[in-house]
């Protein structure tokens, strides 16, 4: 059993306190550094997505998992980002001038609309950013002379300070750097008191505001860092598909995005790291898993989806904490052990609340 | 320090008038109690005082200020916090956390900075950190530190809301029912505390309360209401002799 002993205060607020974190992290990261070592083109490309994904899960999160606010839109922020630096790379923008343009152009669109939506509560705003989606998908379809349309915009090669970086390999490095980038940034967030006040509006609009919380404020700044971070998992994306089309960012796209996070684990940065990782390899199991299933069922055009509903119908009912709270039930069974009981995360109901007053 | 004056208070929910034309005025470093019987209007003054509502009569000022040129989360800044009368914490958020947010009027924040957690940021977080141990201290609630408030036991939530409060450093604080739900051993550490945050703090409280034992030895004055309006303000023992809130209680005699 593990006792973690606090001397210092620095021990909460460092980003990795326990050994354990430490080691698990450094891992990973050096994994992942390796992995164009191991990994053959399929597999790295396919690693390079769920990264982008990683991204883009932690910019909704940052919206519904902290600041409690449900986007079913926010596929337009990373079709906005996509498209937005396809546009500035063909004229003639650098690289890295354009994916600051990007990330500030979307975040402000996203200040827009947390704006608008700073008054909304639940429903009405689940409404209102899927009308936000559908605008952008016409837009983005219709307005021919900016983004080709339908028949779709091709986008530039990546280069980085007038050198190619063709391979794929260079490309997965920057899709590398940038998440640990927005990582962090997050996790930073969070410890301070922009990331607290965003929990407190989560949880109680009411008491956020009697401590000095701007609510309307903390919604349109939440808005802003979210798209503009969904953003930027745009502009990578769009490398990755090398050819942009509206449909790609419709609602299908927003709900695996909202998907993403629930599977993963709400309010929780390795929850929308777990959550991308799941909508990422669960593909690639099912196309394993037809080789092995009967050809009346491998062939049925409903395979994927079905899948998909039917493991976040059982993480809903079973785990509605996510990978992540599964994750965590692991860890303290073994920093516990032989002491694990079930009701350790039994919560209880919440008391009565001061609901009149939102 | 500055007194809380309040001045014809009033405020309508379609027809009905739930406060009506209230004065009273806090003397800095007084307790003052407001009791009443259900819905006579004592937790709506408030929501009045901390801007929840807005009133359709009447004045507030605290010192100088206006209450009413201020918006709802300004009225932290200047030195009123307050409890609510259904603890309403950061259920998803440890203790800590929800102290830290006690003391976000007194942090500086910058979006892109606390992105960064750019130097200085650490120093900062330490800095409020101790202050913050200073009121768990206060408040014995060490225990909890880690725990998040939806593991908490009530009476635990209810030490956690006032520490919270206290956080904000102010100079005047509301209690909505600071001894509502709680056991006599409870009720009299709540008391205990009062004294010292009075005391040792120096600061002036405001509460709504049942329990007449706890207002009565905590209380320096007292204001009684029904049906919004003002029946009786002085010392507990004169309040309690007043016929008008003897009628109010335990209604007329036959």
């Amino acid at each position: 059993m593990q006792i973690v002993f606090k001397t210092s205060y620095d021990q909460d607020i460092n980003l990795l306190s326990k050994t354990g974190e430490y080691i698990r992290v450094t891992l990973v990261v050096l994994l992942m550094l390796a992995a164009p070592l191991f990994l053959d083109a399929y597999y790295l490309s396919e690693l390079g997505l769920l990264l982008v994904y990683v991204i883009a899960g932690v910019g909704l999160m940052i919206l519904t998992g902290f600041t409690g606010q449900v986007s079913f839109g926010h596929a337009a922020f990373l079709g906005i980002g996509a498209y937005c630096h396809s546009i500035l790379l063909t004229a003639g923008v650098p690289f890295t001038v354009s994916i600051i343009l990007t990330t500030t152009f979307t975040g402000l669109i996203g200040m827009m609309i947390g704006r608008s939506a700073s008054r909304m509560h639940g429903f009405y705003l689940a409404v209102a950013t899927l009308a936000f989606l559908i605008i952008i998908e016409t837009v983005l379809g219709e307005w021919t002379s900016l983004t080709g349309g339908y028949a779709g915009l091709a986008v530039p090669e990546l280069q980085i300070f007038g050198y190619y970086l063709s391979e794929l390999w260079q490309q997965y490095y920057v899709d590398l750097a940038l998440t640990l980038f927005v990582v962090w940034g997050a996790a930073n967030l969070l410890r301070s008191p922009t990331g607290r006040s965003f929990l407190a509006v989560r949880d109680s609009e009411l008491s956020a505001r009697s401590l000095g919380v701007n609510v309307e404020w903390v919604k349109i700044q939440s808005f802003g860092v979210s798209a503009a971070i969904t953003g930027l998992a745009g502009v990578l994306l769009a490398h990755h598909l090398s050819y942009l089309a509206p449909e790609t960012f419709g609602v299908l796209e927003s709900l695996k995005l909202l998907l993403m996070i629930v599977v993963g684990g709400l309010g929780s940065i390795p929850g929308a790291i777990f959550g991308a990782i799941f909508v990422s390899l669960l593909p690639v199991i099912l196309s394993l898993l037809r080789d092995v299933l009967p050809e009346a069922m491998s062939q049925q055009a409903g395979l994927e989806p079905m899948f998909f509903g039917l493991i976040i119908v059982l993480f809903v009912v079973f785990e509605p904490d996510g990978i992540n709270g599964r994750w965590r039930k692991l860890l303290h069974f073994f920093e516990t052990f032989p002491y694990y009981r079930k009701a350790s995360f039994v919560r209880q109901k919440s008391y009565l609340k001061t609901e009149r007053m939102r | 320090m500055s007194s809380l004056v309040v001045e014809n208070l009033s405020i309508e929910f379609g027809g009905v008038r739930a406060v009506d034309s209230v004065s009273f005025e806090v003397e800095p470093g007084e307790t003052f109690a407001i009791i009443g019987p259900n819905g006579a209007g004592k937790s709506t003054i408030f929501n009045l005082i901390s801007r929840i509502y807005e009133p359709t009569g009447g004045s507030i000022h605290y010192g100088e200020r206006s209450l009413l040129d201020v918006p709802a989360h300004r009225v932290v800044d200047l030195g009123i916090a307050r409890t609510f009368q259904n603890i309403d914490l950061f259920e998803q958020a440890t203790v800590l956390q929800n102290l830290l947010v006690g003391r976000h009027s007194r942090m500086s924040r910058n979006l892109a900075r606390d992105f960064l957690f750019v130097a200085g940021a650490r120093s900062r977080e330490r800095e409020h950190r101790r202050k913050v141990e200073d009121i768990i201290d206060l408040l014995e609630i060490a225990q909890y530190r880690d725990q998040r408030i939806s593991d908490l036991p009530y009476g635990a939530r209810k030490n956690v809301e006032l520490a919270r409060a206290l956080c904000a450093e102010p100079t005047l604080l509301l209690l909505d029912e600071p001894a509502s739900g709680l056991n006599q051993e409870e009720t009299d550490d709540v008391s205990f505390w009062l004294d010292d945050i009075k005391h040792d703090l120096g600061v002036t409280l405001v509460m709504v309360e049942h329990d007449m034992g706890l207002v009565g030895r905590v209380a320096d004055r007292v204001m009684a209401i029904n049906d919004g309006k003002l029946l009786a303000i002085g010392t507990p023992e004169e309040v309690r002799a007043d016929p008008a809130v003897q009628q109010a209680y335990l209604g007329t005699v036959a």
